[in-house]
């Protein structure tokens, strides 16, 4: 009895280590985005596969998630509401944000870099300077309409 | 038909079938309370079933069983599992719970139903062991004991809590003739010394006729004589006096029912 | 004719049979929990049902994860992005094999157990003899069971999944020598804890309640011989077999496809 109560115990500890191993190192969930975010928008002209939860990063690093995802009515152009992490607070209002892919064929993120003005994104505010997904179909009909012309 | 001064259980105008087949048609049964009642018949007639119907697992389609002024077909699970409390059943295997010991075993209804402390389920259950003569066995897992001795513990078991009406099937079969012995004059006595009634269902002609009071004959889904030993003795019916001297030739079938021999034979040559 | 009839019939067997599976899960559902005789009978099946299964499925999660790994290496070098083979082994694992084969070999290492053990109760009448004292086998026997396969899969799932995956990383990182930094970086970057990971859980957890309900319906429900358990056994390794790929086909549309 005294074994299998030891043995159930430790059984459904190795569970929770598991799970706490698969959130930590395997999906790289940051336990510090429990800090407190800011809002930022910006409007793309094509978000080509970004969803909400992609991440937002500087340099390759996250700095933020996609919240949200809706399509502007009146300017007819998607918006994406992005968190960005308290920390970063050095974002300029001339940063621009382009959506990105990892790899070839990965997953479309958002990235995001600096400007040279002396005022600072504050919350609500938008990146005005954007460049929307890169859409594979877009490129082969510019391409075979360059050949054509030519 | 005699009837008795106080009867448990009142069995009226019972009917029941298994896969469109009846196993008893109209049967009337009285069980005199304090006695020893035996159910006797051909293997394959419905004693079994009879016990799972008084014990509620089964629903018959017609009729009522009546013990002590519940009609235990329509009583609701609660109302049933509260009534068996006050039955003890020994199934023809035993039907030891295998993952525990003889000890726990013969402790479980007492758990379950009992708020006693250790040392009272500790009494009891030694005190019941003794009257099977196992109590030196009660470390010993199930898988450890002959088929008499699980018998006997599941006896044990069966009255562990004190029960009103014991049931037991078949009781002898497959029982050297020692053990036989000693499992009649235990029923006998724990009868006499405990004052609950007993159903035994047996085949077993001489040891039934031993220690049974009153006896049922069932066959072909019906009551086909009842009386005490000594009456049914006498009973000057083929089918009884066939099952009671065990021949093979008789009113009583030996064949399951079954289309003609012959019949079937010639069917199956012309397909 | 006859044969349309036998096939009705044998339709009707069916359904009702799944009527009567019905009415077990409701009754081990509803029924109201009794802690103090409950907790250790729970204790003592996960201990039967989980603990008793963590080598085998500690043994093939490393196996898969290094196969993942070896497989996934020699078909990414090519493309010069072998750096992602962290990424792929997680993915695969965490997502469909370590919810699928997790819940395959459950079934016929603890689910047949289930069955046989239940259904010999059955033959040898302790599931009678259970109802003749009073006690509900329902509870004290089928509950407890099918609570333990519950709680097990998902917790054997994730351990099956770590397991892998660090199986992947033995092979990607210390023999074939992909860059270790590269090779987690990666495999965090693509791996989302609520949409990958969450979900597989999510699976297991629906793995296991139907599993453990075809296991001991089967053991309850069989024709109570010899050769009635052995059915029930093989029926409880097919039926639970086919509705984990089943089940995994739709879920895993309804999780990951775009509709
Ligand atoms: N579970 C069952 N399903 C269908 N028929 C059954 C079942 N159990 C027993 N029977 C049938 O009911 C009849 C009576 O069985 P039983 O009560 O066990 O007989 P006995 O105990 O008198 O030998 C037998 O003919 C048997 O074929
Ligand atoms: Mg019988």
């Amino acid at each position: 009895m005294r074994i299998t109560e030891i043995s159930v115990g430790a059984f459904l500890l190795a569970g929770i280590i598991a799970l706490l191993v698969l959130a930590l190192n395997v999906s790289g969930l940051n336990l510090s985005n429990a800090e407190g975010t800011y809002t930022v928008y910006a409007r793309f002209e094509n978000i080509g596969g970004l969803t909400a939860r992609s991440k937002v990063t500087m340099s390759g690093v996250q700095i933020g998630r996609v919240s949200n995802i809706e399509l502007d009515e009146k300017m007819l152009m998607a918006r994406v509401e992005m968190q960005i992490f308290n920390s970063v607070d050095y974002l300029t209002t001339d940063s621009s944000a382009m959506i990105l892919t990892a790899g070839l064929l990965g997953e479309k993120y958002i990235g995001v870099s600096v400007g040279a003005e002396d005022d600072v994104l504050k919350d609500g505010d938008y990146i005005r300077d954007t460049q929307s997904a890169l859409v594979l179909e877009d490129l082969v009909g510019k391409f075979l309409l360059n050949k054509a012309s030519e | 038909m005699k009837p008795f001064e106080d009867v448990i259980i009142d069995i009226q105008g019972l009917s029941f079938a298994r896969s469109g087949r009846p196993i008893f048609r109209d049967v009337n049964i009285q069980i005199p309370r304090g006695k020893i009642t035996a159910i006797m018949g051909p293997s394959g007639t419905g004693k079994t079933t009879l016990l799972k119907l008084i014990g509620g697992q089964l629903k018959p389609a017609k009729g009522s069983i009546v013990m002590d002024g519940q009609n235990i077909p329509r009583l609701g699970r609660r109302e049933l599992f509260e009534i068996r409390e006050r039955m003890g059943m020994l199934f023809q295997s035993g039907a030891l719970f295998t993952d525990m010991s003889v000890y726990e075993n013969v402790a479980f209804p007492l758990r379950v139903h009992t708020d006693l402390p250790e040392q009272m389920i500790r009494d009891i259950v030694l005190m019941k062991l003794n009257a099977v003569g196992l109590r030196g066995a009660k470390d010993l897992m199930p898988s450890e004991l002959s088929g008499g001795m699980a018998r006997r513990v599941a006896l044990a078991r069966a009255i562990a809590l004190d029960p009103d009406l014991v049931m037991y099937d078949e009781p002898f079969t497959g029982q050297d003739p020692i053990a036989m012995g000693v499992l009649v004059n235990l029923i006998r006595r724990l009868n006499e010394a405990l004052g609950h009634t007993s159903i035994i269902v047996s085949h077993d002609i001489q040891e039934t006729l031993g220690i049974a009071d009153y006896i049922y004959l069932i066959a072909d889904g019906e009551v086909v004589a009842q009386g005490t030993p000594q009456e049914l003795k006498e009973v000057d019916s083929a089918k009884v006096k066939q099952f009671m001297q065990g021949l093979p030739d008789g009113p009583v079938p030996f064949h399951f029912p079954a289309a003609e021999y012959v019949d079937e034979l010639m069917q199956e040559a012309r397909s | 004719m006859n044969q349309l009839a036998q096939l009705g019939r044998g339709a009707l067997g069916k359904l009702a049979a799944f009527g009567r599976s019905g009415i077990i899960l409701g009754h081990v559902l509803v029924a109201k929990p009794q802690p103090r005789t409950m907790l250790p009978l729970l204790l003592q099946q996960i201990y039967f049902v989980g603990v008793l299964s963590l080598i085998i499925i500690v043994v093939s999660g490393l196996f898969i994860g290094m196969v993942l790994g070896l497989q996934g290496y020699t078909i990414l070098v090519d493309y010069g992005s072998e750096q992602a083979v962290g990424q792929m082994v997680a993915l695969s694992l965490v997502r469909e094999l370590a919810p699928v084969v997790t819940a395959l070999l459950f079934a016929g290492r603890a689910g047949s157990a289930l069955t046989a053990e239940i259904g010999l109760m059955k033959a040898t009448e302790q599931l009678s003899s259970l109802e003749m004292i009073g006690v509900d086998p329902l509870r004290r026997i089928i509950a407890p069971r099918f609570w333990a396969g519950f709680y097990c899969l998902p917790v054997l799932a994730a351990i099956f999944s770590v397991v892998g995956v660090y199986g992947g990383a033995l092979v990607g990182v210390d023999w074939l020598g992909i860059y270790e930094g590269s090779f987690w970086a990666n495999m965090q970057h693509s791996v989302d804890f609520f949409d990958d990971v969450l979900n597989g859980l999510f699976k297991a957890v629906v793995f296991g309640f139907v599993v453990t309900w075809i296991a001991v319906f089967q053991g309850y429900d069989c024709i109570p011989t010899s050769e009635g358990i052995s059915q029930a056994t093989t029926r409880t390794v097919v039926l639970s077999s086919l509705a984990v790929l089943a089940l995994d086909f739709v879920l895993t549309a309804l999780m990951f496809g775009d509709f």
